[in-house]
């Protein structure tokens, strides 16, 4: 059965929360099941930022968990917090860029990328939350990177418009990645 | 229509202007205020009536006033906004006029915080106001449900001219998930013959919930206490999950209904026959259900966000048949599914 | 009604805007007079049909028993909000409020200066007699200084309690107000004054101007210890130079209104 429990998180204004809805967008669009639950309260002015992303092939049951089976640490706190948590068997993304460290699980599987370095190389440092996500939908597989590009296309907004075609390549460079 | 990605508290904004609302008052309190937002745009975009009151008291004064006219309008809140509203849901429930009012639940008591809680149980179903009386409460669990329970909420309220709160919480309101809309309604509904219209060929029409007489005051109420009757009659609802061989069986509402979901399917891969019974009536309580499977099931445990206040209705309804524990998190802390299982494990 | 004979001429009758249930305001109250002052003002503008009223709590509480339209009753001191919520889903209606001092002054400032703000549609007829009536006497927001009451058994000290609150010049300062002013029903000028100013607030209402006010100096017998005739005149000597007449705001097109 399709299921992934994810969690994706970083600084706020890293796009973790923007990344988990074109996620739950592309599982949507999949014909499957998806919640989207934010962190929210203070932690949007600054602090750390994240968001639960389910998508299943049935009822969503709870929509916040502990152990995710795929995340997304785009900065060393996110890193710390939910390195431990990923479930055995798991994915767990990380942006070197910002995590100083390498991962101490053997029982996962770590994809470290520079994902904010790369995102600069592409022309905006922002994009990182994209590269990062491009990574995590080739490791898991739960929907494929181009049912992604195409909530980009519907869900950036007017004023990020002019980012569209760097943002779809942020992803493909992401999923180029992982081997 | 097809299904959508929705944000809770958008999705129930846009399903009341599909179901016909006419008029929104609100005063903005996290975490609902999306939903204040929405229909600031969209009931303008609709020709509707939308205003942000000068508080809580002013809001439900105003879907007080509209009511009486027998338009559907509503207002949301959360638990302080509700605390300061029990004035009008008070008189509302006096004077028999129908009005639906949301309560995105957070953390309490006093200014608490701003994350996910189900303390307000008491004060939606027990004491939604002075007075001898109790408003429909719906409980949605999903953003799919809490569009469907706004239209049942107009519903109800109108045919029983009565008050229906939804029981949401900040996780349900916060959160965005695959729902449909419903169309858009034919509006605006006919506005029913006992409103207040301008007298013109008819006795004046008189909207009130006073009476000085103790004579005319208990006839009035057992009115009342008839039509909760009624309710209690037509209008139970919950949902079973498994009770078929349980022996465990989880009660829980709203999102803790949902996790209960997990830490059920959870249990049954491990060999656990458990069972969830899930209300979204909290009033009328489906208490007549709950004695049955009392008479079936081992054990039962009440999960809340909250220190337990659902619980002491399962225990009345189950009258000393079975157990009932509880499991409660407080604060705005969301329980996991795990901490529940575990708790299940120990029955 | 049965025909006047020819020789006769009808000079005074029930206003078709009231009905004609005998009160249960004291000997000497002025609600009476004000209550018939509001209906004559509606019978003449003809819109009685398309008019609804909103009661307070206090002494008037009971007022859609006198006025021949519909009605709502609202909680204490909200009666701006609820006339917010009837005048915004019925546009075409004439709304109105109709509220003592406790509730307008004390309680409900908050929904009588946020409806002003808004300039709501509807009038306010505001009756301000410097005393709680329907509790028993006690301490009003527009209590004068060193009155006793109830509740100021040793008069109103206003280093304890502060000054009365002064509502039309409270008025006078909102934008969304177009006719606010103080009037009195303690003599016959005074009510014949006070029913053109309730005339104007409505014509205000009925031309879609903005929120009206009229404030009409009162008095209570009853719970003053005074008969009504000393009554008026204690209200005289001591209220008006507190709360002194006339209009404190009326707009330019309120002016012009023919009444």
């Amino acid at each position: 059965m399709r299921h992934e429990d994810i969690i994706i998180s970083g600084f706020g204004g890293q796009g973790a929360l923007f990344a988990g809805q074109l996620l739950a967008y592309a599982g949507l669009a999949d014909g499957l099941h998806v919640s989207w639950i934010p962190s929210y309260g203070p932690e949007m002015r600054g602090g750390t930022a994240n968001c639960t992303v389910i998508v299943s092939e049935e009822e969503i049951g709870a929509p916040i968990i502990r152990h995710p089976s795929a995340a997304i640490a785009l900065n060393l706190p996110s890193m710390d917090k939910y390195e431990p948590l990923v479930k055995p068997g798991g994915v767990l993304v990380v942006n070197t860029t910002l995590v100083p460290r390498a991962s101490e699980r053997t029982d996962i599987r770590v994809v470290a990328l520079p994902a904010s370095d790369i995102a600069t190389e592409l022309g905006n440092v922002r994009m990182a939350n994209l590269v990062a996500l491009g990574a995590l939908l080739k490791a898991t597989g739960i929907v494929n990177v181009e049912a992604v590009m195409a909530q980009l296309e519907l869900h950036l907004s007017e004023r990020q418009r002019k980012w569209l075609e760097p943002n779809k390549a942020a992803l493909l460079k992401g999923a180029e990645f992982v081997q | 229509m097809a299904k959508e990605l929705l944000k809770g508290n958008e999705a129930f904004a846009e399903a009341a202007i599909r179901y016909g609302l006419e008029a929104y008052f609100g005063y903005p309190i996290t975490p609902q205020s999306e939903a204040l937002e929405h229909l600031a745009r969209r009931m303008l975009e609709e020709n509707r009536v939308f205003i942000q009151a000068e508080s809580e008291l002013g809001a439900i004064n105003m879907v007080y006033g509209a009511a009486c006219c027998g338009v559907r309008t509503m207002t949301s809140t959360s638990g302080p906004g509700f605390s300061l509203m029990e004035e009008g849901l008070s008189y509302i429930a006096g004077s028999d006029v129908p009005a639906v009012v949301v309560n995105m639940q957070r953390g309490g008591p006093g200014l608490g915080n701003i994350q996910p809680s189900q303390s307000d149980y008491f004060l939606m179903v027990k004491s939604a106001g002075h007075g001898d009386f109790h408003p429909i409460v719906l409980a949605p669990a999903s953003v799919q449900e809490i569009i469907d329970m706004m239209g049942l909420a107009f519903d109800l309220a109108e045919k029983y001219r009565t008050l229906v709160l939804i029981a949401g919480d900040g996780s349900l309101g916060q959160m965005m998930e695959s729902a449909e809309l419903p169309p858009m309604q034919p509006f605006p509904y006919p506005r029913p013959e006992w409103a207040v219209s301008g007298a013109v060929g008819r006795e004046p029409h008189i909207i009130t919930s006073l009476d000085l007489s103790p004579e005319g005051l208990e006839r009035m109420n057992l009115n009342l206490q008839a039509k909760l009757a009624e309710i209690q009659k037509h209008e139970i609802r919950w949902k079973e999950y498994e009770t078929e061989d349980a022996e465990v069986l989880l009660v829980a509402y709203g999102t803790t209904g949902r996790i209960c979901l997990s830490v059920m399917r959870e249990a049954r891969k491990q060999g656990l026959k458990v069972g969830l019974f899930r209300p979204q009536t909290l009033w009328p309580f489906p208490s007549a259900r709950l004695n049955e499977l009392a008479g079936q099931v081992r054990v039962m445990l009440a999960a809340e966000m909250n220190a337990g206040q659902m619980v002491e209705d399962v225990r009345l309804a189950v009258a000393g048949k079975v157990p009932v524990h509880f499991y409660g998190r407080l604060g705005g802390i969301v329980p996991l599914a795990d901490e529940i299982l575990a708790e299940v494990k120990k029955l | 009604m049965s025909a006047i004979p020819e020789t006769m001429e009808l000079v005074f009758q029930y206003p078709e805007s009231l009905t004609k249930k005998n009160t249960h305001y004291c000997p000497g109250c002025t609600h009476g007079v004000i209550h018939r002052l509001v209906a004559e003002v509606l019978d003449e503008l003809g819109v009685r049909g398309q008019t609804i009223g909103v009661a307070p709590v206090g002494c008037s509480v009971l007022a859609y028993y006198y006025f021949n339209m519909d009605f709502v009753e609202a909680p204490h001191g909200r009666a701006p909000a609820m006339a917010t919520g009837i005048k915004r889903v019925n546009p075409d209606k004439i709304v109105f409020t109709y509220q003592g001092d406790g509730d307008l002054a004390a309680i409900g400032t908050n929904e009588i200066i946020h409806a002003a703000h808004r300039g709501e549609l509807i009038t306010t007829i505001f009756v301000n007699n410097a005393i709680y009536g329907m509790t028993g006497g006690q301490m009003a927001p527009t209590t004068l200084p060193g009155q006793k009451t109830t509740s100021s058994p040793f008069g109103r000290d206003p280093r304890i309690a502060g000054m009365p609150v002064h509502i039309s010049e409270i008025m006078a300062a909102i934008p969304g107000v177009v006719y606010a002013t103080r009037q009195s029903a303690l003599d016959l000028p005074g009510i014949n004054k006070t029913r053109k100013a309730i005339k104007r607030a409505f014509m205000a209402q009925q031309q879609g101007l903005g929120f009206s006010i009229v404030e009409v100096l009162s008095t209570c017998p009853t719970n003053w210890n005074l008969d009504p005739w000393a009554a008026m005149q204690w209200a005289k000597e001591n209220m008006i130079p507190q709360f002194p007449l006339g209009d404190t705001r009326v707009s330019d097109e309120v002016a012009a209104l023919k009444v």
